[in-house]
């Protein structure tokens, strides 16, 4: 069964005068117990995604049409107090830079307690500092972590306690957004550890969005690679990274730097050009202007299509 | 295409709008009285304590001047006090705040005490035995005075900026391409705080206009020209308050008062279109 | 010899009475020779920032010296030092002042301070070269704003505005850690490329999958010390200390999961 199922998802940012399509069209499902990374460099739309995913739609952001169904219950369709509450108890969110907005004059115990009194008023305060540490332990930190406060907590022990805090209410789903970018590369390989352990005992599952493919592949078993507020190829992760489809992932593939001696010996390749204005994308395929490949069926937009079982593509190179 | 950019800018902000309309609407009070003048604004024109009439809008003093005429020069001449000691002010401020900001060290610590002491100084007492030693009481001497009393918190807040800016990766860049320290104090810092000066211009405009005020309430004023506070000081001395000559004192009063607060509103205006805050939802 | 960092020490002393100090860069030696890619490799608060500092003649040293060329670079005039060696930042973005009416020409204009006074059209000749040479096309660039540009244009301008003046060395400290991927194999080759024209650049990063792809010799710091040091592959792959060890065990790779993710 699909734990999360995105169909058709568009969501814009308002400007003075004109809409950015940040995402435009977006359909893709997570199974149960997996871990999907979401790939894309800047401005692909990924981490709009992730908020359009809990349902985090404020001004200036619009949700603009598409289902989200979250253990098949559509988010969209359902009155607002009841999307904030799912949010926490069936599907979590961690934000990029979470780890530095926790409230500096808080305890930890204290930023517990307020997100938790927020969802169920009559959890009791001792439960809520027994399941705190319980939560803690899982995450690799003893309960005295709670009654700290943000300040005296290294980067990756801040990145464990929000990993923590977010997986309080037991959600079957957590987005991720870059949690490992501000994090040296030791903690780094923690907090993939941990996201790893959180799946495999609580049967979790996870959207793990970054634009460090060589991270999200140690924990993911499929990728999806976003380019321009679409989604262009999705595939098993060995698949995208060793046989990518699509132009776009062909480039980027060969554009990443990696510890291996074949990447040193043979030359990585940027990729000229940059991504669309997204208030005034281009029709067609968006990723035609920079593409090698690029011929005059590109002037229409590709669908994303299945291919060889398993795989999908937005490309009617590969779709021939 | 300026009409909308001029909407923009006043759309973000209703107190520059405000503060903006009252001074000119000052200024312009100020340019028809003079320009519609027929004699010097100290000239003995009619009778004595007259209330306002048709022909004399603001009546007239007890030396028989149409107070009109009076409160419009004053206007002219209170704003170029103002202006004069705004700038000196200003100037000075931005000299002391950006050396001791970009310099830091000693010279911060020795320029950060003088600081300090000028600003416990108290003002008033200070300008007091300051102007009375002056023999000749001028607007030039006056505006030096005011401004060389008030730079303190303009130093304060520039050379807070300074101090924050100095450690961007800009000023290093600058530096190794072989600027000197006073190079990088007046192209690569100053520049970005326009906005700052102008503001701290406006503050301290406002400030001197009082200043002069008051100074020239105790007798200290111009000896040679008509400011808002020179006419308040005759009108005191000519005890206008019990004989109910009301003309005489509070449009000189209110037009200080709303000058003062106009800046003021300029000065929080300008920062609300320069640092706006981000809107909630 | 290059450049050669001998015993450089840097002492940061805080608190009034306290007198807490802070060794930033603890007693490093090491050298750089013509045309090779040395990189500082090491976390946040190794050292490696304070170090290219005080080689860049911003900071200065506890103690120690630095000797460009055999002279102590505290001997040569700076405008005489900054001709030879010139720097490229983290965020490009920054290193540009934001004053609303500079454009990004004023940036490309700064370094013929440097250099003695010649003709208008001799700067401008120069300015178009640098940017060709970065794979810039001058018209795109000259007359624009900054936000008007991209992180990987920016940066690329940074690097023109060092080749103005020939450096012998440039120091670069994490040049590509704020833009997207596609762009900074643009950025790496291109800085593999200026080594190949005789240039010597000292690469300041975290990152050590750049350091290994761009580097000749690697140099691993921790807590202001120099760990590790030698020709990058013997580095990564035959790491002599127990932080570099760890180091390399950790860092992610494209082709393979970690052992214990399996």
């Amino acid at each position: 069964m699909e734990e999360l199922e995105v169909e058709g998802l568009r969501g814009f940012w308002q400007s003075r005068r004109s809409y950015v399509k940040a995402v435009d069209g977006v359909t893709f499902k997570v199974y149960k117990n997996e871990i999907v990374g979401i790939v894309g460099e800047s401005g692909c739309g990924k981490s709009t995604l992730a908020k359009l995913l809990i349902g985090l739609v404020e001004p200036p952001l619009q949700y603009i049409d598409g289902k989200v169904l979250i253990e098949g219950i559509d988010l969209y369709k359902l009155p607002e107090k009841k999307r904030r509450r799912i949010n926490g108890e069936v599907i979590s969110y961690v934000p990029q830079g979470a780890m530095n907005a926790l409230n500096p004059t808080k305890r930890i115990i204290d930023l517990i307690t307020d997100i938790v009194k927020e969802h169920n008023n009559k959890y009791p305060k001792e439960q809520i500092y027994k399941d705190a540490t319980k939560n803690f332990e899982e995450v690799g930190l003893s309960s005295d972590v709670l009654n700290m406060y943000p300040f005296e907590l290294s980067g990756g022990m801040k990145q464990r306690a929000v990993i923590g805090i977010s997986v309080m209410l037991n959600p079957k789903i957590l987005v991720v957004d870059e949690p490992t970018s501000a994090l040296d590369v030791s903690s780094q390989k923690v907090i993939l550890k941990l996201l790893w352990k959180l799946k495999e005992e609580r049967g979790m599952s996870m959207v793990f969005i970054t634009h460090d493919i060589a991270t999200v592949r140690q924990i993911s078993s499929r990728i999806i690679v976003m380019y321009a507020g679409k989604i262009v190829e999705i595939g098993k992760t060995e698949d995208v990274i060793y046989n990518p489809l699509h132009p776009y992932t062909k480039m980027l593939m060969s554009a990443v730097v990696s510890l291996e001696t074949e990447i040193r010996k043979r030359k990585i390749e940027g990729i000229p050009g940059a991504p669309p204005d997204l208030s005034n994308p281009p029709t067609g395929c968006r990723f035609a202007p920079r593409c090698p490949y690029a011929a005059s069926m590109c002037e229409k937009e590709p669908p994303l299509i299945d291919v060889d079982g398993d795989k999908k593509v937005a490309c009617w190179r590969v779709i021939k | 295409m300026y009409a909308s950019a001029f909407l923009s800018v006043v759309r973000k902000s209703l107190n520059l709008l405000i503060g903006l309309l009252i001074f000119l609407s000052i200024i312009t009070f100020s340019i028809v009285g003079i320009m519609t003048a027929k004699h010097g604004p100290l000239e003995m024109v009619d009778l004595e304590n007259l209330p306002p009439s048709p022909q004399r809008l603001l009546g007239t003093d007890s030396f028989g001047r149409d107070l009109f005429v009076e409160v419009s020069f004053g206007i002219l001449n209170s704003l170029r006090i103002g202006v004069m000691a705004g700038l000196i002010a200003t100037f000075i401020g931005i000299v002391i705040g950006a050396t001791a900001g970009f310099k830091g060290g000693i010279v911060d610590e020795i320029l950060n005490l003088f600081t300090n002491v000028i600003l416990v100084l108290p003002a008033l007492p200070l300008l007091i035995v300051l102007g009375s030693y002056l023999r000749i009481r001028n607007e030039y001497f006056l505006s030096l005075l005011i401004g060389i009393i008030s730079w303190p918190w303009t130093a304060r807040a520039i050379r807070a900026q300074t101090y924050s800016l100095k450690t961007r990766d800009f000023i290093d860049v600058s530096r190794i391409s072989g600027l000197s320290d006073l190079e990088l104090i007046m192209l690569d810092i100053l520049p970005n705080m326009l906005s700052y000066i102008v503001m701290a211009f406006a503050l301290q405009m406002g400030g001197a206009i009082l200043s002069e005020a008051g100074l020239s309430m105790i007798g200290l004023g111009p000896t040679d020209i008509v400011t808002l506070g020179m006419i308040l000081r005759w009108a005191y001395l000519w005890e206008a308050v019990r004989r109910g000559m009301w003309w005489w004192i509070v449009p000189p009063g209110l037009i200080i008062t709303l000058t003062s607060v106009s800046l003021l509103l300029i000065n929080i205006g300008l920062d609300e279109v320069f640092n706006p805050r981000l809107k909630r939802g | 010899m290059l450049l050669k960092v001998e015993n450089l020490i840097k002492i940061y002393e805080s608190g009034f009475l306290r007198r807490k100090q802070i060794k930033a860069v603890d007693n490093i030696s090491f050298t750089v020779k013509d045309g090779e890619i040395v990189s500082l490799v090491g976390e946040s608060g190794s050292g490696k920032t304070t170090t290219m500092k005080m080689i860049l003649r911003l900071i200065k040293p506890t103690s120690g010296t630095i000797l460009f060329n055999e002279r102590d670079i505290y001997t040569i005039p700076k405008k005489e030092y900054w001709r030879s060696v010139q720097a490229i930042f983290q965020d490009p973005f920054s290193s540009f002042n934001p004053t609303p009416f500079y454009k990004v020409d004023r940036i490309l204009k700064l370094p013929f301070k440097l250099l003695d006074k010649m003709p208008k059209s001799e700067m401008e000749k120069r300015i178009k070269e640098s940017l060709i040479n970065v794979g810039l096309n001058p018209s795109d660039i000259l007359g624009k704003y900054p936000h008007e540009l991209s992180g990987g244009q920016m940066q690329r301008i940074l690097i023109a505005r060092c080749l103005i003046v020939g450096p012998k060395i440039v120091l670069a400290d994490e040049p590509t850690s704020m833009i997207d991927a596609s762009t900074r194999a643009i950025v790496l080759n291109l800085l593999r490329k200026l080594k190949d024209n005789g240039m010597s650049i000292i690469f300041v990063t975290h990152d050590v999958s750049q350091a290994f792809y761009i580097s000749d010799r690697m140099l691993v710091m921790y807590r202001g010390q120099i760990v590790d040091e030698g020709p990058v592959e013997e580095v990564v792959y035959n790491p002599k200390h127990e932080y570099t060890k760890r180091l390399m065990k950790d860092v992610p790779k494209l082709y393979e999961r970690f052992e214990d993710l399996k």
